[in-house]
């Protein structure tokens, strides 16, 4: 997983409340056994018309071409465990989405790939909206590690994240590398209860 | 610190309370960091084709095996055809992504119902059906709708494509635990309502996001008595309202179920296990961070109207004006829903045409909700201009379908009587919406494009998507019983 230390990019704002997975990538695009080349898919019903017209999608639009963020409306991410959310959101080129808040799977998922997910206030988001809305000139930086954002004024704001996850996405780690380590718990774990609940070590 | 009464009996509850989550939570936990991250264990892992290819691919990169293949086991249902081979309808991409599966499952060893075999099905319908599904367990899947496994008093959730890769290497998962959250039903049903109007209106309360960061408990004599078809309804549409898992305390009707499937334990395991699982049920004095109580009486047959599962009416309303909403959010979302949904503010629900209706799903593609629909197709037909199609949630419930007559029932009636998967629920295959299409579905989600591009989706229960079908707009299924 690559490292996420700091990012200075252009942010994209997206508004709209309940973004689903559906709407961040369809299901034509889940036929895929890969995990690449998935940008094609990213909110496709939203940036083509059925008959392959671009509909001038907020990422579609010059200034946001490059964008590296998105700030979002309430509760995005919600529906569908797909992984292929965030893969797509990661191959056109977005490391940080900062919303109100996300729905709990995508929000984990968003951490195994690289991705910084930031809740912060309403009146934050409000902020900074407005400052996305501005264009290419609006450049936002993140420093993780200061879990400060940076506003193109040069005002900041404080966020919250999980140690533990701040430090996974800061060191880049490996999270199955880091659970083998415990394999004498695991093994012990599966000893005791093959002991007390047999059954659940016969079936299948 | 209350002060202890003389230990003349044992306690009857261990000194702090706990929840059925919590019970389930701390008797996986295999290590626990200072900040409370956790590594839990996890019993049973389902696997299927669609957001398990990479997974594997990852493990083949890392040189790592599967750690408990007998705790795991596989099935291709999502992007599966519902027509026979011979109707040829499957494409290049989901050929190779149902072979992939198969690689993988035979270079893994991991068990897998096959394409042929009759019990292939939906993940989360031949969970419960095989016995695989047992109380107490944690139970993983690459799908959302996980939850559907909580109406056996599991811990069971849906989990990302690198979890299933995480679990498949080690068994585990990395997690905090959830906030707990009680919803409890009191009453006796009306006559045409089902768990699929009761867990509609809980989200219709709740909204979208309002159980985000919770695990839910249903609880309340409507619950009990509930089938467990009706509460893995219920519990599978969890995550329509954000947590990450529902669950209900289990029960006799819960050990009835479960008595002689293939996979459930035998003999001396079987009365081992019912001696643990009656100590799962919350404590009494239990601690829960929220509570919603409903009334089973004020609950009529549901149907939504919008592209969230939380635009949820009484099919006796009217398609709701955006001027009333409560906040501009809602406003604008309601007014994107309807523009979307070519509905108008103000139409009665009952007068919405429909072009199709999809009875199946994990939601209502269980024997009982096949059952509730075929009484209402008995003896009708289908309204002229309507297309519905019945598509079992798995062979073993196709074939007592079959069994019992209501193959013909429906076939009758004029509807399609498929084979078993989760079809126009996702639309991957070839069953779809064509662009603007209305449908009356029984699955459990209505976003915009779900059930095929530009395609429009109002959620029921199966009753009342018979009722659609017969009537050719949404119907109220009273009228018909
Ligand atoms: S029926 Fe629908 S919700 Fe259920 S597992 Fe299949 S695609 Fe997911």
């Amino acid at each position: 997983m690559e490292k996420f230390t700091t990012l200075s990019g252009v942010a994209a704002p997206l508004p709209m409340v309940n973004v689903d997975t559906d709407m961040i990538i369809p299901k034509q695009f889940l036929k895929t056994i890969k995990r690449t080349g998935l940008k094609e898919g990213l909110f496709y019903e939203m940036r083509w018309t059925p008959d392959g017209q671009k509909k001038d999608f907020i990422l579609d639009q010059p200034a946001y071409q490059n964008a590296k963020i998105l700030v979002a409306g309430p509760n995005f991410g919600c529906g569908s465990s797909r992984e292929h959310a965030p893969w797509a959101l990661l191959d056109f080129g977005i490391r940080c989405i900062i919303s109100e808040d996300f729905a709990d799977i995508f929000y984990n998922n968003c951490f195994k790939n690289g991705i910084l997910p930031i809740k912060v206030s309403k009146e934050i988001i409000a902020k900074l909206m407005d400052d996305a809305s501005r264009g290419s000139n609006a450049i936002i930086e993140i420093d993780l590690d200061k879990q400060e954002i940076k506003g193109p004024d040069g005002g900041t704001v404080h966020f919250e994240v999980d140690a533990f996850r701040k430090k996974c996405l800061m060191e880049g780690l490996d999270d199955i590398g880091l659970t083998m380590e415990k394999k004498t718990d695991i093994d012990s774990f599966e000893a005791r209860q093959k002991d007390s609940q047999p059954w659940l070590h016969t079936a299948s | 610190m209350a002060v202890r009464k003389k230990a003349a009996m044992p306690p009857a509850e261990p000194p702090v309370p706990r929840t059925l989550f919590e019970k389930i939570w701390d008797s996986h936990v295999v290590h626990r960091q200072d900040d409370g991250t956790c590594v839990i264990y996890v019993d049973r892992h389902l696997v299927h084709e669609v957001t398990s290819p990479q997974a594997f691919e990852g493990l083949r990169m890392a040189g790592r095996p599967v750690r408990r293949p007998d705790a795991t086991v596989a099935v291709a249902d999502h992007n599966t055809s519902t027509l026979p081979v011979s109707a040829g309808d499957v494409d290049e991409e989901s050929r190779i992504q149902i072979e992939t599966l198969e690689k993988n499952v035979a270079d893994f060893h991991v068990p897998y119902f096959g394409m042929d075999d009759p019990r292939r099905g939906i993940v989360h319908v031949i969970g419960p059906e095989q016995g695989l599904t047992l109380p107490g367990m944690t139970i993983v899947c690459g799908d959302s709708h996980t939850s559907t496994h909580g109406a056996f008093g599991a811990l069971a959730f849906g989990i990302g494509t690198s979890e299933v890769e995480h679990v498949l290497a080690t068994q585990t998962l990395i997690q905090k635990p959830a906030k707990n959250m009680r919803v409890a039903v009191e009453g006796s049903l009306p006559i045409g309502v089902t768990a699929k109007d009761v867990i509609l209106a809980i989200i219709g309360r709740l909204g979208t996001a309002g159980g985000t960061g919770y695990v839910i408990e249903y609880a309340g004599r409507t619950i009990r008595e509930m089938t467990m078809e009706g509460r893995m309804t219920v519990c599978n549409m969890s995550i329509e309202a954000g947590a990450r898992a529902g669950l209900i305390a289990p029960d006799e009707t819960t050990f009835k179920y479960l008595d002689g499937r293939p996979y459930a334990p035998k003999g001396g395991a079987w009365d081992l296990a019912l001696g643990q699982w009656r100590r799962l049920p919350s404590d009494k004095s239990a601690h829960f961070d929220m509570q919603l109580d409903l009334n089973a009486s004020d609950i009529p047959p549901m149907v939504t109207w919008g592209t969230s599962p939380q635009d949820a009416l009484p099919i006796t309303d009217v398609i709701p004006d955006p001027a009333n909403a409560p906040d501009e959010n809602r406003r604008e979302a309601w007014a994107r829903s309807l523009a979307y949904m070519g509905l108008t503010p103000g139409t009665k629900l009952v007068d919405v045409p429909i072009d199709r209706v999809f009875i199946g799903s994990c939601t209502n593609g269980r024997i009982e909700d096949l059952r509730a629909a075929a009484e209402i197709a008995k003896g009708r037909k289908v309204a002229a201009g309507v297309s519905a199609m019945v598509v079992p949630g798995s062979g073993l419930v196709k074939a007592e379908a079959e069994k019992e007559g209501l193959d013909r029932i429906f076939l009758e009636a004029g509807f399609e009587w498929r084979i078993q998967g989760c079809s126009m629920c996702l639309a991957m295959n070839a069953d779809r919406l064509e662009p603007g299409q209305r449908c009356a579905s029984t699955s459990n989600r209505n976003f915009e494009g779900r059930q095929g591009r530009a395609g429009r989706t109002h959620l029921v229960s199966p009753a009342m998507a018979a009722a659609a079908a017969i009537k050719g707009t949404l119907a109220d299924v009273r009228d018909y019983q």
